[in-house]
């Protein structure tokens, strides 16, 4: 007798999908576990981590709000290897801003994302209409390019870079700023493309056609797209630019670009979620093997590899497909 | 120094052709933007120099084994990796971006780093061409860089496999009903873009020192002259790669060295304000998806 | 009620890097009417639809529209002006329901804002939409992924996505191809509802018999160039009509 493998949805997620959720307690929690625990975690983990792991979330809170910011454009259909562009015009901008002006972080911050935002889509704008190709091979060189226009001309402190920037109010306040707004961005984010606004977008991105065959101007939905990816990008470079106090040429560095992008995948890109996940696992596995070195970034790369081919669904689909589903043996009739 | 900088300038102009060249026959045949094409290019010039090193080859048999080693690795890239992920634009990208950066970063990593990391020149003499001094090395690869231009010209233009080539690049669907096989055509045109890689290398860079950081410099620049000259086209890559090339060379001597990659990046930006898809770029955007 | 034509094409001509796709073709379309456009494989109509809807830069001629110049437009300014077409070959977003599929085109700024803008008002009118063009309510086929409709129903999504757009003309580029007798039936009475509503229709067609059944008019195309114009009667009489399809002696 022939079995074949079915899959079918669990119990509670039917009984979850209708009214009756209201009904129960179990059904209630099933729904929500998944989106109260992990940001319960995430504002309870800065009051019992050590010094050294806050930074570790520190950072990954940003490196997931990088990879969400490159969630965003791939759903679009622009594939980024380069937020670092975006991460690093944030942190020159706050920096200059804060070194030469003497504003304030809190002043800043807002005002790079915004502006940081709006430079880069208006630089990337001409490649919009172009194969999707065009736009990686730009955003994967006009870093590493500043990089090296940076230092040789010396300019924002050259080599050296800008010290002395003002640093947040209080470590507190650092820790739980990212935190919430990497929170606010994935869920806000999330709803944003599961509406009809999202919907065009991904469109954009299946068939570029038949949404032009609808009357909407594509190019100015991915010049939106775009502007919030960089400005996200930019609100992280202006952030890590007030915690280390500090900004130079490595804002631009390629590990800014690669990471997202690993964690995206590894995580499952197309949810958001699966690029915040990926960033939780990533950053910390990167802070363990922290002493091989460099071999750290061959791991990304031949993770990125074997993810994108052989994995593609990412872990977090396969981890939401465990959730609302199981799968049985039947036999072929 | 005009002179010499008009000599240095060409030079130039012939290197980052032949860096771009192989990059830009892999995507104008089969649309397969080869992201580990650095990696590549690297790769065969340690893999050179370990033979040299390691087993005591002589340089050009170290070469020969190295560019066919390097080619049929992207025939392996090709096959189990790209393979599985065809058309899809952002899993082709992140694929052999991940492979590039693992090699190149290996390399890194097990520590490749140093000036005793060099290939030797062809032939080790210098001399003057008018006022100015040229080394042999230099001068072989303009002759050496026109040679394999009007090779691969003659290649694509005169015997089969060559016009199966610009076949698919036309049209793949017509391509495909004359019973070209399109996966064999790309395999081959990945393997083609690594060998050429791999040519290039051998012939560049014995005036330096190998790294791997040399490897995203070689994928910038291959870029940059694709992205001016518009991808797909060889004519546009050669345009490209003395336009760049000489504006390099001359803000070198005249202006200063800081300012040669300003240039660069300004005249990426211009060729995207102006005109988008490249000098000679055939990309209609939209025209050509109907 | 004017005499102006709706759709006024004049001297249109496209050359594809030496393919000569298009000579020299020129026609009007009064309000109201339905213009059929035939003609063997290969004569140009789907490039006609290409040129008149912006998706294809003319090498020559002009397109009026409604009295205003719109050669050389953007495609999606030209739909905003309201000319919607269908696409032969037709390509939904598969694993998204039936309904779902029509987000899209009730996005569009040309009738976004007849809608109401809260989550789930596009989702009422999509239905709604298909409905009139043959979704059954009761089987809840709307709800269906679109990857697993049959053609029929992938055609009739089709073209309640042009509807959607709430347009003054649309094209029909072969909407009865792939579809059985049945299907075909089941969808002329959707194109006359149409026509009662005042819309101008061209349909490109390789279905003769069912397109001269409701064409006002045809237009007969043949390697880029128009060789006949009048009622679908007359025009088939034509001796250089049954040269083109049938082949010369």
């Amino acid at each position: 007798m022939e079995k074949r493998k079915e899959r079918v949805d669990r119990g509670i997620k039917v009984r979850a999908g209708s009214i009756f959720a209201l009904t129960s307690w179990r059904e209630m929690l099933y729904l929500a576990a998944p989106r109260f625990l992990p940001v319960l975690a995430f504002l309870c983990l800065p009051l019992l981590l050590g010094p050294y792991w806050q930074k570790v979330l520190l950072s990954l809170a940003v490196f997931a709000l990088l990879a969400i910011s490159w969630d965003i454009l791939a759903q679009a259909g622009m594939i980024s290897l380069g937020q670092a562009l975006f991460f690093g015009v944030g942190a020159y901008l706050s920096g200059v801003m804060n070194h030469s002006f003497g504003w304030h972080p809190l002043v800043t911050m807002p005002l790079a994302a915004l502006f940081g935002g709006l430079i880069c889509t208006l630089c990337l704008l001409p490649v919009l209409r172009l194969r999707g190709i065009y736009f990686s091979m730009v955003t994967l060189i006009i870093p590493l390019m500043l990089v090296r226009i940076v230092e040789a001309t010396k300019i924002f402190g050259g080599t050296e870079g800008l010290t002395g920037i003002s640093p947040l109010p209080s470590k507190w306040i650092e820790l739980y700023l990212i935190v919430i707004v990497m929170l606010a961005a994935l869920f806000g984010f999330r709803r944003m493309l599961s509406s009809d606004y999202g919907l065009v977008l991904k469109g954009i991105n299946d068939n570029d056609r038949s949404v032009i065959n609808a009357g909407i101007n594509i190019y100015w939905f991915k010049a939106q797209a775009l502007f919030i990816s960089s400005a996200v990008g930019a609100f992280c470079g202006a952030f890590m630019t007030h915690v280390y106090m500090f900004v130079g040429m490595p804002v631009f560095a390629l590990d800014y670009s690669i990471l997202p992008i690993a964690a995206a995948v590894v995580g499952g890109p197309g949810t958001l979620a699966g690029a915040t996940l990926g960033a939780c696992i990533l950053v910390p596995l990167s802070e363990l093997l922290r002493g091989i070195g460099g071999l750290r970034i061959v791991i990304y790369g031949l993770a990125l590899v074997v993810f994108i081919v052989a994995l593609p669904e990412g872990i977090f689909h396969y981890v939401q497909r465990k959730y609302h589903q199981f799968e049985r043996w039947v036999e072929v009739a | 120094m005009f002179f010499g900088t008009l000599v240095y300038a060409l030079v130039n102009s012939v290197i980052l052709a032949l860096m771009a060249i192989g990059f830009n026959l892999t995507f104008g045949i089969s649309g397969v933007a080869n992201f580990a094409y650095g990696a590549m290019y690297i790769l065969s010039a340690y893999v050179s120099w370990m033979l040299i090193h390691f087993l005591g080859l002589p340089f050009f048999a170290a070469a020969l084994l190295s560019i066919l080693f390097t080619t049929l690795l992207g025939a392996l890239m090709y096959r189990f990796v790209l393979l599985r992920v065809r058309g899809q634009a952002l899993s082709e990208v992140i694929a052999t971006f991940g492979i590039g950066l693992a090699i190149l970063e290996l390399f890194r990593y097990l520590g490749f780093v140093g000036f005793e990391y060099t290939l030797p020149v062809f032939i080790d003499k210098s001399f003057m061409i008018g006022p100015a001094y040229i080394d042999m090395q230099r001068v072989l690869i303009v002759v050496l860089g026109v040679l394999i231009v009007a090779a691969l010209w003659v290649f694509t233009h005169h015997t089969s496999l060559g016009l199966a080539f610009r076949g698919i690049a036309q049209d793949e669907r017509t391509a495909l009903t004359l019973g070209i096989d399109s996966d064999w055509i790309a395999t081959l045109s990945v393997s083609f873009g690594c060998g050429l890689a791999a040519v290039a290398a051998t012939i560049i860079i014995p005036l330096g020192s190998i790294s791997p950081g040399e490897g995203y410099e070689v994928l910038i620049k291959a870029l940059a002259v694709c992205i001016i000259g518009g991808l797909g086209s060889t004519g546009g890559v050669i345009v490209a790669s003395f336009v760049i090339g000489f504006a390099e060379r001359f803000t070198d001597t005249y202006i200063s060295s800081h300012w040669t990659m300003i240039v660069s990046l300004a005249a990426i930006l211009i060729v995207l304000i102006v005109k988008p898809s490249g000098l000679f770029g055939k990309q209609k955007e939209l025209e050509e998806r109907i | 009620m004017g005499e102006a034509p709706l759709l006024s094409v004049s001297h249109l001509s496209k050359n594809f890097g030496g393919v000569q796709a298009m000579q020299d073709v020129s026609f009007d379309l009064k309000e109201g009417e339905l213009l059929g456009l035939i003609g063997p494989n290969g004569s140009g109509k789907t490039t006609a639809v290409n040129l008149i809807t912006g998706f294809v830069r003319p090498s020559e001629g002009e397109i009026f529209f409604q009295g205003k110049n719109i050669t050389g437009m953007a495609p999606h300014r030209i739909v905003r002006l309201g000319i919607a077409r269908t696409f032969q070959m037709v390509k939904p977003f598969y694993q998204l329901p039936a309904y779902k599929n029509m987000i899209i085109p009730l996005y569009s700024p040309r009738v976004k804002d007849t809608i109401g803008g809260r989550y789930g008002d596009r989702d009422a009118v999509a239905l709604d939409l298909l409905e009139e063009v043959g979704f059954e309510r009761d089987a809840m086929v709307a709800f269906k992924p679109a990857g697993a409709l049959p053609q029929g129903y992938l055609k009739r999504l089709e073209l309640a996505k042009a509807i959607a757009l709430n347009p003054d003309l649309m094209i029909l580029d072969e909407l009865f191809s792939g579809l059985s007798l049945a299907e075909v039936a089941g969808i002329v009475p959707i194109i006359e509802k149409l026509r009662l509503q005042g819309k101008t229709i061209i349909m490109i067609e390789h279905r003769l018999k069912e397109l001269f059944r409701i064409a006002d008019r045809v237009m007969v195309l043949n390697y880029g160039e128009k060789i006949a114009e009048g009622r679908a009667e007359e025009v088939m009489e034509s001796d250089s009509v049954k040269k083109a399809y049938l082949g010369g002696e």
